[in-house]
């Protein structure tokens, strides 16, 4: 990715994050949220993680925000009225973010590893491919899209898923499960009269 | 050209933002958004890292597959926090956090 493109998609995620915290209607902190997920979702495609990408576009910004924007308008939550700013918490904060932010400056600037730039560290397709018909070719379809010279991020992900992690996936699917269930249980109303007693 | 501690500062930036947010912010539902924005942040680097560290000529997927559980379980934390929420308001009719001490001594 060229690198005034870099800077505009971070500009994008920092400015829209920044009006999360900064705007006091909740619906438009909502949006910018969304405008700043876009903005992390295009940094993800820059790395090429295509489908970590599409994932944070469908899942964040579509079905997380979505489900926020959902509650706040069934809340009916109007405009935070000015309340008395809590003065020690106000700077705590700002305290504990500035120094969180120094400290990884001070950290990175003695990173050496991290200033190789992205084309120091190219993909090697051809390389992998070669590698994997030398391993047995066990899933052709990927090989043949390494040999055309594509990246075939979403085949990868879903081998890495379903061969290395598939024990840890099925748990994701136990934790879903659970959680819809919970969802359920919590947000049952507790006050109902249970009928077909007595009278 | 952009390097790796590019995208970490800009990760630790959006969490950085997001930190403030949860600390500065009364308002339970958006206090919830910034610790959402703070879990984007951390993914942000690890899809950096995972790039920067080719593994065989191709990105290193544990990462990525890191990051895919993170969507997964903040996905489901959100529906069961928001439940929560709704269920908070249905008793105390407020989302301000410093209405809700019934836990302070």
């Amino acid at each position: 990715m060229p690198q005034p493109l870099f800077y505009l998609f971070v500009a994008v995620m920092l400015g829209f994050g920044a009006a999360v915290v900064l705007l006091r209607n909740p619906v438009s902190s909502a949006l910018s949220l969304v405008v700043s997920f876009a903005g992390l979702a295009a940094l993800y495609v820059s790395l090429n993680a295509y489908f970590a990408g599409v994932l944070q576009v469908l899942v964040y910004a579509g079905a997380v925000m979505v489900l926020f924007l959902f509650i706040i308008m069934l809340m009916d939550i109007r405009e935070e009225q000015r309340r008395r700013i809590n003065k020690v918490a106000v700077v705590g904060g700002a305290a504990l973010v500035v120094g969180f932010v120094v400290q990884l400056g001070g950290v990175l600037s003695g990173y050496e590893a991290g200033r190789k730039p992205l084309d120091r560290v190219p993909l090697q397709l051809s390389e992998a491919a070669a590698e994997r018909r030398a391993a047995g070719n066990v899933s052709p379809g990927i090989t043949a899209d390494l040999e055309r010279g594509t990246l075939p991020d979403t085949k990868l992900v879903g081998e890495a898923l379903f061969t290395r992690y598939h024990l840890q996936l099925q748990m994701v699917g136990v934790l879903l499960l659970v959680a819809t269930v919970g969802v359920i249980v919590i947000s049952r109303r507790e006050d109902r009269v249970v009928s077909g007693r007595g009278e | 050209m952009v390097t790796l501690n590019d995208y970490l500062i800009a990760s630790g930036l959006l969490f950085g933002i997001g930190l403030a947010g949860v600390v500065l912010r009364r308002n339970i539902i958006v206090i919830f958004m910034c610790l959402e924005m703070m879990l984007s942040a951390a993914n942000l680097s690890l899809v950096a890292f995972s790039r920067f560290r080719p593994t065989g000529g191709l990105p290193d997927y544990d990462g990525q597959m890191l990051v895919f559980f993170i969507i997964t379980v903040a996905a489901a934390e959100v529906a069961v926090g928001l439940a929560i929420i709704v269920a908070l308001f249905r008793t105390k009719r407020t989302v301000h956090v410093e209405d809700i001490t019934s836990l302070s001594g």
